[in-house]
C-alpha cells in the first residue's frame, strides 16, 4: 500500500487556511465590469472574495475588512481619483490596526502614480490587459510568502 | 510579533474589539488551534443573543429582508450580528460573497457587525463553523443574531441547529400550492415569509401557504407558524415580520428554551465527536488502508464498516473512559 494512495481515500480537510480578499470599489466611478471579471477569476483559483459594490468610501471599505478578517484588499478605479482615494483606503485600514493586509489594485493610473503608491503602501498595482490568471499568481505567491514567514503568529 | 494567544483575544473581544471577533471567526472557520480554548475564556457570556434564520430560495430577497429587519432592530436600539453564507465552489473551493452589497447602507454603523462565510464544504445551507462563529458574536455581546443561509432548495436546513428562531423566505413565481407541501424546508419554518408581496402571485402563494400550514400535522411542536407577507425592498411587512419574531421568541421562552438550547449542544458535541474519532480510525490508525484492502479482496462496505467498528470499539475499556 502505498502512501500516496491510502492518502486518497482519506476525506478532504473540512477546515483550513484560505485567502479572504475584499474587491473594492472606492468613489464615485460606476463602472464594475472589471472588478466583477477580477473577483470571478479570484474565486475560480480558490479564494474567498468579498464584493462591495459600487461607491465606497474609504471607511466602508476599510471597516468591511475588519469585519471579514481579509488578508488583501484590492482596489478597482477608472476615474481617475486614485492618489486622493488609495490613500486613504491605506490609513482608514491603518486606523483600525489593518496594517497587516496587502494592498493592491487597478485600473486607469498613470506610471508616475503606480510608482508613489507603491512607494505609499501599496505592494502591487495592474494596469489595463493583465491577465487575471497573473494578478491570481501574485496574490497566492504573496500570501503564501507573508504565511509561511508568520507561521503561526496570526 | 509574538503569536497572539487565545487568552489574548478573548481578553480583547470582551472589551468590544471588532477585531477580535473577526479574527476568532476566522479561527473557527480554519479550524484553528487556539478557537477552542479561546471560546472557552468567555463561554460563560454565551447564550444571551437572539438567534434567528433566514433561509429560502436564491433569490427570495434574503439578504435584503436581513437588512431590513437590521434596520429595524437599530431603529429599536438592539445591536445587531450578520452572519451571510454564500457557496463555495465544489471545483476551486473559491467563493463569490456578495451579501453584503444588499446591506451596505449598515457598514459603518458601530451597533452592526456583518460577516459573510463561504459554506465550504458543507452541504446544509450554513457553513461548519456558523455556530462556532455565533457563539463568538453572542459573547462579544451583540443582542440579535440574524443568520442568511445559502439560497436552498428543498432540503437543506442545518439553519434550524444555529437558530431559535427560523424564518422561511419564499418569493411568488416559483411554484404552485403542491411544493408547498412538500416534506422539507416548510417543516423547518417557525415563520414563513412572502417576499415581493407587490407582485403578482403573491396573494395565491399566501394563502397556499396557509392552507398547507392547515393540513400539516405531527409536529411536536404547536407553535401557530405565521405566515407574513412582506415587500423587503419597499420595507412593507418588516414590522409584522419583526413582531412575529418577538411572539415566536416569547413563546419559546414560556417553554424550555434552555433545554432546546443543550439538545443542539449536545448534537454539536457529538458531531465533533464523530468527526474527530472517525478522522482518527481513519488516518492515524490505519483504517482507511485496511478498508481499501479489504474492498481489494472483494468484501463488502458494509461488511468492512461492521467489522472495523466492533473492533475499534472492542479495543476501548470502560475503565480507560472513566478516568478524570
Amino acid at each position: 500500500m502505498s502512501p500516496a494512495k491510502e492518502d486518497a481515500t482519506a476525506k478532504p480537510p473540512v477546515t483550513g487556511r484560505r485567502i479572504r480578499i475584499l474587491i473594492g470599489k472606492p468613489g464615485l466611478d460606476g463602472h464594475d465590469r472589471g472588478a466583477k471579471i477580477v473577483a470571478s477569476a479570484l474565486r475560480d483559483s480558490g479564494m474567498e472574495v468579498v464584493y462591495t459594490g459600487l461607491h465606497q468610501t474609504p471607511e466602508m471599505i476599510a471597516e468591511v475588512a475588519v469585519q471579514e478578517d481579509v488578508d488583501v484588499v484590492g482596489l478597482s478605479i477608472l476615474s481617475g481619483a486614485h492618489m486622493s482615494l488609495f490613500p486613504r483606503v491605506r490609513s482608514e485600514l491603518v486606523r483600525r490596526n489593518m496594517e497587516h493586509v496587502v494592498l493592491t489594485g487597478g485600473g486607469i493610473i498613470p506610471a508616475e502614480d503606480v510608482a508613489a503608491l507603491e512607494q505609499g503602501g501599496f505592494a502591487k498595482l495592474f494596469g489595463p490587459g493583465t491577465r487575471t490568471e497573473d494578478i491570481a499568481t501574485w496574490i497566492q505567491t504573496e500570501m503564501t510568502k507573508r504565511w509561511s514567514a508568520e507561521g503561526t503568529t496570526r | 510579533m509574538s503569536a497572539p494567544t487565545a487568552a489574548g483575544f478573548s481578553e480583547r473581544l470582551l472589551q468590544g474589539d471588532r477585531g477580535a471577533l473577526a479574527r476568532m471567526i476566522s479561527w473557527a472557520e480554519n479550524g484553528d488551534e487556539r478557537f477552542g480554548p479561546a471560546l472557552d475564556l468567555v463561554y460563560n457570556r454565551v447564550g444571551r443573543a437572539a438567534r434567528t434564520g433566514f433561509t429560502g430560495p436564491p433569490g427570495a430577497g434574503k439578504s435584503t429582508l436581513v437588512n431590513e429587519v437590521a434596520k429595524a432592530l437599530r431603529q429599536d436600539q438592539q445591536t445587531v450580528g450578520i452572519l451571510a453564507v454564500d457557496p463555495s465552489s465544489p471545483f476551486s473551493g473559491g467563493a463569490l460573497l456578495g451579501d453584503r452589497i444588499r446591506m451596505e447602507d449598515r457598514a459603518l454603523d458601530p451597533g452592526v457587525f456583518i460577516r459573510s462565510m463561504a459554506s465550504r464544504e458543507s452541504r446544509g445551507g450554513i457553513a461548519a463553523a456558523t455556530v462556532d462563529a455565533c457563539d463568538v458574536m453572542d459573547a462579544f455581546g451583540l443582542g440579535q443574531i440574524l443568520i442568511e443561509t445559502v439560497g436552498v432548495g428543498q432540503a437543506e436546513y442545518d439553519v434550524v441547529s444555529a437558530a431559535d428562531t427560523v424564518v422561511v423566505v419564499l418569493c411568488p413565481g416559483a411554484g404552485d400550492g403542491i411544493q408547498a407541501m412538500k416534506a422539507g424546508l416548510l417543516e423547518v419554518a417557525d415563520i414563513l415569509v412572502v417576499n415581493k408581496s407587490d407582485l403578482s402571485g403573491a396573494d395565491r402563494l399566501e394563502s397556499d401557504l396557509v392552507e398547507a400550514l392547515h393540513v400539516r400535522f405531527g409536529r411536536e411542536s404547536s407553535f401557530p407558524v405565521p405566515v407574513v407577507s412582506v415587500s423587503a425592498a419597499s420595507g412593507k411587512g418588516v414590522s409584522e415580520l419583526l413582531a412575529s419574531m418577538a411572539t415566536h421568541k416569547a413563546w419559546l421562552a414560556e417553554r424550555d428554551l434552555p433545554a432546546l438550547r443543550l439538545e443542539k449542544r449536545l448534537q454539536r458535541v457529538r458531531a465533533a465527536l464523530d468527526s474527530a474519532v472517525s478522522s482518527a480510525l481513519w488516518t492515524r490508525l490505519g483504517f482507511g488502508a485496511r478498508a481499501r484492502a479489504q474492498l481489494e479482496q472483494g468484501l463488502a462496505p458494509h461488511r468492512i464498516a461492521h467489522d472495523l467498528s466492533a473492533r475499534a470499539l472492542a479495543s476501548i475499556s470502560p475503565q480507560d473512559l472513566r478516568t478524570s
